[in-house]
């Protein structure tokens, strides 16, 4: 999955988890950026995330992540084609 | 299939639309919600829907509603918050208001025992023990012999029914006890229970018992575990997610677990479904009779398609057994729809487990309406099972309060698509229940003899009744509470009550309550009212409840009952009856109850509540076609009889 459509569908799992059209997807972004981004909503975030694109992911790969850009390379590199 | 999926209701695109809509009219209205909590939802729409929920409707119920709002106590030993929007949303699909009180994390035990706790002050009318696995097998050793094991199994068990005794007594309400989800690894194998201390041998032992306990002590279960084997234990637990917060239930799963739990809560207000209306061709068998004749349509042994539909059939008359009515309503040419019940060697189906049959060109919606009318059940009570998309919406968009299951496209799962989605949810089953078909059965024996007879005294006359009394026991305590319950109509104030409040009338030297049974020449009708009044000061006995059974409108009954509480209420030394009527927005057939009675206006409130009075030094016993017999009196002199035969 290229990076831009992976962005489209995140955002789209935020603004449903975070009931906000307006939150905008930016590599930088943090969850000190978005109101109510606590560990539950985390918890939330990475279920929708998992049955979106069809991945699992380890506790070890989300508790290193720091930026959103982290999140979207994590999918990018678990949705790659194998070889 | 994904159960956690609730696949059975429909999806609706346009619902985020629908939802943002819904909030923008203030205020909020409450059916609304209602209507957008009946699509199928993920737990991210759950939630999205919770939120909105609480910002209109948060601690405080809407007004006038027909259900009982249901304060609900949470008893957990891990998280469980992300269970709690799912909860809400499950309670407001069966148009309940629901309010949670969590108790503070691993925390349950004392605030059960703190009389001060939160917990306390929240009086809660139901009680959910929610206890995870680990918490219940924490005191397991896998080195234990048998012994040992069986040791540490008393004392959990001990331990959970001492809760259960101490909720009970505390707030003399309901108790449901979760039974334990089986994600716990073995350490054996397909021979676990060889090791008998592990922890998994040890949840295996306790869902086993818990079925046993919790029939000895009046708890009803909340069976994760079955859900889990149908749907798979790595769709409700995630590891993972234990790990990280704690969660035994994984969040995709919260909206199905709502769903359990509201079930049981709605299945407690009597709000199940009592009636299947079945369509015919494709939903009982496969094919069209009217174009494929009674050799065309495929049902029966030979083929897969044709052994599907008679499981289906199978199915339904399992339900029948258990007490849901039968209908049919279906787009067919009367004779054409009747032929395979009447000739095909392979239905199963009888014409005589249908309790309404309806056949016809006209649109479903307005058949289904008038099955409701005839059969004297709410629409809301009505479950309606068509193959065809167009039909099902149709009924859907005219009748939104019946339920209507997106039933998969092959028959072979139409069973267990009803089953899933526990439209039928029940707590109990009562001979009556047992009888039901052969009670609607009767009952148009009865109209028959009511078309032939020439006037109404006559036909009342004719059907011998007798109207056999007794006052509230243990023997009848089940159907009682479950017609205090689930009556909505024939029901002057819809007071609810539970066990325990019965066994306490049972004690009340000032008040009675009784429970009547109609018996006539076609066969016996059960338990089909119930009354209980209650003593005042000043000589007034008032009726606190007044329910009866649909079925027997226009036999009197409602006299003979009246003689009967005007005698009983001379016993304790009553002057005056008081008599309510509190509306609902199912009862206006009884607004005029009292004044049909001829009790005097007394009161009116301004919600419509009305109370009626009448004096019983002035009071003649009614004239009636009824014999009055005192079962309790009958029973004593039996017993009486049989130790002199003896």
């Amino acid at each position: 999955m290229i990076e831009a459509e992976i962005y489209t569908a995140l955002t789209e799992i935020f603004h449903e988890v975070f009931d906000d059209d307006a939150i905008v997807l930016k590599p930088e972004l943090t969850a000190k950026d978005v109101k109510g981004w606590d560990s539950y909503k985390m918890v939330n975030i990475i279920i929708a995330v998992e049955e979106r694109f069809g991945i699992k992911t380890r506790t070890q790969e989300i508790d290193k992540l720091q930026r959103v850009g982290d999140f979207v390379k994590l999918i990018e590199a678990k949705t790659a084609p194998r070889p | 299939m994904s159960l956690s999926g609730l696949y059975w209701l429909p999806s609706d695109p346009d619902w985020p639309a629908k939802v943002k809509a819904v909030e923008r009219d203030k205020p909020v209205a409450w059916d609304s919600l209602v209507a957008l909590a009946n699509a199928k939802l993920d737990f991210i729409r759950t939630e999205r829907l919770d939120t909105c929920l609480r910002g209109a409707f948060g601690t405080e119920p809407p007004k006038g509603l027909a259900t009982k709002p249901v304060r609900l106590a949470l008893l957990a030993s891990s998280t469980v918050a992300h269970l709690q929007p799912a909860l809400r949303v499950a309670a407001l699909r069966r148009g309940i208001h629901l309010t949670i009180y969590e108790a503070d994390y691993g925390q349950y035990l004392q605030e059960l025992l703190d009389a001060d706790s939160g917990l306390h002050k929240f009086k809660p009318n139901t009680v959910l023990f929610a206890l995870d696995a680990r918490h219940l097998t924490s005191g397991a050793d896998v080195a234990a012999d048998a012994p040992q094991a069986d040791a540490i199994f008393n004392e959990t068990v001990d331990k959970l029914a001492s809760c259960w005794r101490i909720a009970r007594e505390s707030f003399r309400c309901p108790v449901l006890q979760q039974t334990v989800l089986p994600v716990l690894p073995p350490v054996m194998g397909s021979n676990e229970h060889r090791t008998p201390g592990s922890p998994q041998a040890l949840v295996a032992r306790l869902n086993a018992a818990l079925r046993g306990l919790a029939e000895q002590e009046g708890v009803s279960l909340l069976a994760i575990d079955e859900h889990v084997r149908a749907d798979g234990t790595r769709s409700w637990h995630d590891p993972v997610l234990w790990h990280r917060a704690k969660q035994e239930i994984s969040p995709a799963a919260a909206p199905l677990y709502g769903d359990l739990v509201a079930r049981l809560l709605a299945a407690q207000q009597g709000l199940s479904a009592k009636c299947l209306v079945l369509d015919l061709d494709n939903t009982i068998w496969g094919g069209v009779i009217g174009d494929d004749g009674l050799e065309g349509i495929e049902l029966g042994q030979g083929s897969a398609v044709g052994e599907a539909f008679i499981a289906f059939q199978d199915y339904a008359r399992q339900l029948m057994r258990r007490g849901v009515i039968l209908a049919v309503c279906s787009k067919n040419d009367e004779a054409n729809a009747l032929a395979p019940f009447e000739q095909h060697p392979e239905m199963l189906l009888k014409k005589t487990d249908i309790a309404m049959f309806v056949a016809n060109w006209q649109d479903k919606a307005s058949n289904i309406r008038a099955i409701a009318r005839d059969l004297n059940i709410g629409l809301d009570s009505l479950v309606f099972a068509d193959d065809n998309p167009f039909e099902r919406n149709l009924v859907r968009q005219e009748l939104p309060i019946v339920k209507v299951p997106e039933l998969p496209e092959d028959a072979a799962l139409y069973a267990e698509c009803i089953a899933d989605a526990g439209y039928f949810e029940g707590l109990a089953i009562t001979d009556e229940d047992r009888d039901k078909t052969q009670l609607y059965r009767a009952n148009r024996e009865r109209d028959t003899l009511k078309a032939e007879a020439t006037d109404i005294t006559s036909y009342l006359r004719g059907l011998d009744m007798q109207l056999v009394w007794r006052r509230f026991d243990k023997v009848g305590m089940t159907r009682t509470v479950q017609l205090i319950n689930k009556t909505n109509q024939f029901n002057l104030t819809t007071r609810r009550y539970t066990d325990e409040d019965v066994v306490a009338l049972m004690n009340d030297r000032r008040g009675f309550g009784l429970q009547l049974r109609l018996i006539d020449r076609f066969g016996d009708n059960g338990i089909i009212a119930i009354v209980i009044g209650r003593m005042q000061d000043g000589g007034d006995l008032l009726i606190d409840t007044w329910l009866m059974s649909c079925r027997v409108l226009g036999r009197q009954v409602e006299e003979a009952t009246l003689n009967l509480v005007a005698q009983e209420a001379c016993r304790l030394g009553a002057r005056r009856l008081i008599g309510e009527y509190i509306p609902t927005s199912k009862n206006s057939m009884v607004a005029k109850h009292y004044d049909r009675l001829g009790f005097a206006a007394l009161d009116a409130g301004p919600d419509g509540r009305t109370s009626w009075v009448l004096d019983l030094a002035g009071f003649a016993a009614a004239d009636i076609f009824i014999t009055m017999v005192d079962g309790d009196a009958a029973s004593r002199s039996e017993g009486a009889a049989q130790k002199v035969g003896a």
